[in-house]
């Protein structure tokens, strides 16, 4: 790739820098612009990035972390978990109408949302942590725009070839070779974006069932309106807008700056290795210049197009292309690797002098950790103690007390059942710490203990009166008194108590 | 294009402003930025032309679809009416008995029945069914007209001294203000009827209250003052007073009676939510 840089630039590149084309012997000099920094009008048009191919470590650990992220994303609605006859069988899913989230052998009612709402206090301070210790490492390797706009762009490397490629392209736009190309280039991006909707729309339905409603068009508005949403946004922000998105649209760049330490490892040009940089003759000294050969390989594969030589930028999403390009080019002059490198602001400031060792146990990575540790725990105990049968109860407010003809009393309730197992179960409903109370349960003939049979990871919700004679509200020592209802499994005699309190006039 | 280095206040492009030496940078915004606000403003007009928008002088332009939000709201609720009409027919079709022992249908007569409660019976008997001076708490154990589902239906049906053939009807006389009964007797009857409720004050006077209560009040309230719901008489020996228990609120009850009324809701209300009100308020505890 390297040895077919177009001839007009080179010429241009020679013609400005009036300096040999060559960046050292058999390394063409690339002319590849910086984007950012570019003088623009007030509305600019986009300056199109054409990103050229790298090879290296970080371009394979960025593919495998497409191809397992993107794995994940595409497979998981098709997994399958057996939760027995009455509920869906599907590993992961989101089952708005009946109001569960299921995952895995986690099942979450509404009212458990907390743990989704810790979920995000880990995934946030997660990337706190990433963030400190390394950078922007979600942005470069994990975040979906990356991944799908990295997908995006290896389809149209495969179909237009490689950044000079597709250069030539862009010259004849109108030629039958140009348009073809970009129309397979295009059709592909969207089949893309179609899969990536029609998995999006996998998560809220059983997965084989939605499939085959899709291609009946059986399947509900709302699937395809959903479906068609995701595709338009995949194609869009991944295959037209790419870098765009981080730069305009994204807030993290802009808050990324206060995650940064001077001990974090971010992506950094090594300056006081590289400068004075210029082009290398054969057989010429290294000493007394950089090991910047100034052949701009650095800026041709960068998806943000930038300059990493210029410094820390927002632009940047710390994607590690870049060290790639330039080991490469190391590697072919002789040079040590690790000119563009993973570095520290301190290691950076000892420009060479002496090597400042990597500082992880820093007060803000501590404190994350531990942080994410505590949540983690509290998370995880709550999951362990999830009861599979929750009681609530409701006074009501309006009356709070009926008074009797006897002289006696009558509270109302509404008391709510959750069934969280998979099988139907029944309760008998009874009072302790309220002497001589009756209960009656509406839609139940009158029973001392009414028994009530809850459907299947269902909630069953109770109309019910506690009613006090006239003896038992005069032996009471206050009107106001707390007792609880004792709900027991009639299957395993199993109880739950939940506290009340019952209510009469001040006296 | 090609310009080295992070880009400095000093060599960067400025909009060519200047204040006191502070220059405005330019900083463009992306076209496709500026495209959307133009793509914006063409679907305004688009929306001018498909939705209401405009008004005119007594009327609006109804645009292109036709929309209108009190028509999609009408809609929604014939629909509405639609979906229960399944239920409501079964409710129609069945007894009072047989909806309470149907738990899908008794679960959508509640329903029901707490919203019309809401709407036509809670101005007096309270948003809670709880009453108020003169208007009966439905929740408790005393009905001045029975507490069975049917009593309670018969009487929402009907309703209480109302324009119509069915009411329950009766008539307390006034007994101070019409001449019935002089002061001292008034005062006499009056600590009969405390003493009922285990409330004796002075006794004699109760005493020559019995023989007064006898002869005027036992026809309706029975001999024992434990009433009688055929003619809507309270009981008088319980603790829940309607208009008050205390001594001269009771004087006062009986010199000038008390004849509450509530409307026949029959012909206001359709039968299957009459029906519904039934089953609602025979649940709110007090049913029998």
């Amino acid at each position: 790739m390297l040895m077919t840089e177009a001839p007009e630039h080179v010429e241009r590149a020679a013609d400005r820098h009036q300096g040999p084309v060559e960046a050292a012997p058999g390394i063409v000099r690339s002319d590849t612009p910086a984007v950012a920094g570019v003088n623009r009008s007030l509305y600019a048009e986009r300056v199109k990035i054409y990103p050229k191919e790298a090879h290296g470590r970080f371009r394979t650990a960025k593919w495998l972390v497409m191809a397992v992220t993107l794995g994940i994303y595409y497979l998981v609605p098709w997994l399958r978990w057996d939760r027995g006859l009455y509920l869906p069988d599907q590993a992961v899913l989101i089952d708005l109408p009946s109001r569960r989230f299921y995952f895995f052998f986690i099942e979450i009612w509404p009212q458990e949302f907390y743990y989704v709402t810790g979920l995000l206090v880990l995934a946030a301070l997660a990337l706190f942590l990433v963030t400190s210790l390394a950078g922007r490492v979600w942005c470069g390797y994990t975040c979906p725009q990356t991944v799908w706009t990295d997908l995006m762009i290896a389809v149209e490397r495969f179909w237009q070839g490689d950044r000079n490629a597709r250069l030539r392209l862009d010259k004849t736009p109108r030629s039958f070779e140009t348009l073809w190309r970009k129309a397979v280039t295009h059709l592909t991006w969207l089949a893309i974006a179609i899969a990536t909707g029609g998995a999006w729309v996998f998560y809220f339905a059983d997965a084989p069932t939605l499939a085959h409603q899709l291609v009946t068009f059986e399947a509900p508005t709302a699937a395809y309106l959903f479906l068609g949403i995701f595709t338009a946004t995949t194609y869009v922000l991944g295959g037209l807008a790419r870098e765009q998105v981080c730069t305009y649209m994204c807030p993290w760049p802009r808050i990324q700056g206060a995650m940064f330490d001077r001990d974090s490892l971010l992506i950094s040009y090594r300056l006081w290795r590289g400068e004075p940089r210029g082009p290398h003759k054969s057989g010429q000294s290294w000493e007394g210049r950089g090991d910047c050969i100034d052949c701009r390989q650095c800026v041709a594969v960068c998806p943000a197009g930038i300059d990493i030589r210029d410094g820390p930028q927002l632009e940047c999403i710390q994607c590690a292309l870049c060290i790639d390009a330039c080991d490469e080019i190391m590697d072919k002059i002789g040079r040590p690797r690790g000119l563009v490198a993973y570095d520290t602001v301190r290691n950076l400031d000892a420009a060479g002098t002496h090597t400042v060792p990597i500082n992880l146990l820093r007060p803000r990575v501590i404190l994350y950790a531990a942080a994410m540790a505590l949540v983690g725990v509290v998370m995880l105990i709550a999951l362990l103690l999830r009861p599979d049968l929750d009681v609530n109860v409701l006074h009501d407010r309006n009356p709070i007390y009926v008074k009797l003809s006897d002289g006696g009393l009558r509270n109302g309730y509404t008391i709510k059942l959750l069934n969280k197992l998979y099988q139907p179960r029944s309760f008998s409903i009874g009072v302790t710490g309220l002497p001589a109370a009756s209960l009656s349960v509406v839609g139940h003939d009158r029973e001392s203990n009414p028994v009530v049979t809850v459907p299947p990871d269902q909630l069953e919700s109770l109309r019910l009166y506690v009613t006090l004679d006239q003896s038992a509200v005069a032996a009471l020592p206050d009107p106001a008194t707390e007792f609880s209802f004792v709900v027991t499994d009639l299957a395993d005699q199993s109880a739950v108590e939940h506290r009340a309190t019952f209510q009469g006039p001040a006296r | 294009m090609g310009s080295k280095g992070t880009e400095r206040a000093d060599e960067a492009e400025t909009t060519g402003h200047e204040w006191d030496g502070i220059r405005e940078l330019n900083k463009p915004l992306p076209k496709w930025w500026l495209y959307t606000f133009y793509a914006c403003v063409v679907w305004a007009v688009g929306y001018w032309a498909v939705y209401p928008a405009w008004p005119l002088v007594s009327s609006y332009t109804k645009g292109w679809l036709g929309y209108s939000q009190r028509e999609t709201v009408a809609g929604e609720l014939d629909q509405a009416k639609a979906d229960k009409a399944a239920f409501r027919q079964q409710i129609a079709a069945s007894d009072l008995d047989a909806v309470k022992a149907d738990p899908e249908l008794l679960n959508f007569a509640l329903a029901g029945g707490e919203a019309a409660f809401g709407d036509n019976c809670a101005p007096c008997h309270g948003r809670g069914a709880q009453g108020a001076f003169g208007y009966p708490n439905l929740r408790d154990d005393s009905w001045l007209w029975g507490g069975s589902l049917e009593a309670i239906h018969q009487t929402i049906t009907h309703g209480i001294r109302a324009d119509d053939p069915d009411t329950h009807a009766s008539q307390m006389p006034a007994f101070g203000r019409m001449g019935l009964l002089d002061a001292t007797q008034v005062n006499d009857v009056t600590e009969f009827v405390m003493s009922l409720s285990g409330r004796a004050g002075d006794n004699e006077a109760a005493e020559r209250g019995a023989k007064i209560f006898a002869d005027n009040c036992s026809p309706c309230h029975g001999k024992d003052g434990k009433g009688n719901q055929a003619v809507g008489a309270p009981d008088l020996t319980d603790q829940l007073w309607l208009y008050g228990g205390d001594k001269p609120t009771i004087a006062e009850t009986i010199i000038n009676a008390r004849n509450g009324v509530m409307p026949a809701w029959a012909g206001r209300l359709d039968p299957e939510t009459i029906k519904e009100l039934a089953i609602y308020v025979h649940s709110l505890g007090g049913g029998q």
